[in-house]
């Protein structure tokens, strides 16, 4: 298993090396806002991944809901906290990117605010996932991660339904929109790396939330093996002929 | 302006390499109490 990962590991930074290069040096300055543009190669990549991410943790929890098995549980968790890990990625970078092009770090825009709730939204879910300890968190989460990943289409949408400071999409965006050839292979190259890093780090989260799993099983058991050895030791009330109870 | 592109490029590999930090310290975590458990 830990070789599978190294060499997994490996295809991941050889992956993320060829996109940084069609990124920052392959593909074309843009025209009005220069070499700055280029955090579009991970801006973009990092929010649609996180969008996977969140999606992937929808599906878990439904499944969760339904079977209450332990697997999809560590499933829902370990996406639920790389898609936050990308999210801050996308909540980071675009600020770096406007200042230097809108003048101005943040604005209260549809697609900004509704992206700060979608992050929130899954801050949440992790807090709660942390800090509560009933037996009945695994459950309260997964509602949660369900009604929260509403959040997502709002996101994706924003900007086709409302005027922002935010651009309009580039792909499929209708006329006018679309990318330089060379840009959009870096884009998809970019996405693709991250996709995969994503794939890897997730793979990673698993399995310690697995680990973690089995730790808790494994010492729930021997607390019941004590607790059993406990009562089989207790001294037995004595009968004595002629004494009442 | 393109220390902006830089200052991106570094908070997105701070953000990532912090979290497999993160990881890797809770594996370490797993590993130590496991350990525990078998010694009891």
């Amino acid at each position: 298993m830990k070789s599978k990962l190294s060499i997994f590991g490996c295809l991941v930074l050889a992956l993320l090396g060829y996109a940084y290069y069609l990124g920052m040096y392959a593909a074309p300055t843009e025209a009005t806002m220069g070499d700055v543009q280029r955090i579009f190669y991970y801006h973009v990549p990092s929010a649609w991944t996180a969008f996977l991410c969140f999606f992937a943790n929808f599906v878990a929890s439904i499944v969760y809901l339904f079977h209450r098995g332990r697997r999809a549980d560590a499933l829902a968790l370990a996406t639920a906290e790389v898609g936050v890990v990308f999210c801050t990625v996308v909540l980071v970078t675009g600020p770096l990117w406007a200042r230097p092009v809108w003048g101005i770090w943040w604005t209260w825009d549809a697609r900004l605010t509704s992206t700060l709730i979608l992050w929130l939204i899954y801050v949440s879910y992790l807090i709660l996932r942390k800090f509560s300890s009933g037996g009945q968190t695994p459950v309260l989460a997964a509602a949660l991660a369900v009604f929260g990943f509403i959040d997502v289409p709002i996101v994706y949408l924003s900007i086709r339904f409302f005027r922002t400071q935010h651009p309009q999409p580039v792909i499929g965006g209708g006329e006018g929109s679309g990318l330089d050839p060379v840009m959009a292979k870096a884009l998809l190259v970019n996405w693709l790396a991250f996709l995969v890093l994503a794939v890897f780090v997730l793979a990673l989260r698993y399995r310690l939330e697995r680990l973690r799993q089995r730790l808790e099983e494994a010492h729930l058991l021997r607390e019941e093996e004590a607790g059993a050895h406990e009562q089989a030791i207790e001294p037995q009330p004595v009968f004595e002929p002629g004494r009442r109870a | 302006m393109i220390k902006f592109l830089y200052a991106a490029y570094a908070v997105t590999w701070i953000i990532h390499l912090s979290y497999l930090a993160i990881l890797g310290r809770g594996f370490k975590r797993v590993k130590d109490e496991r350990r525990e458990l078998g010694r009891k």
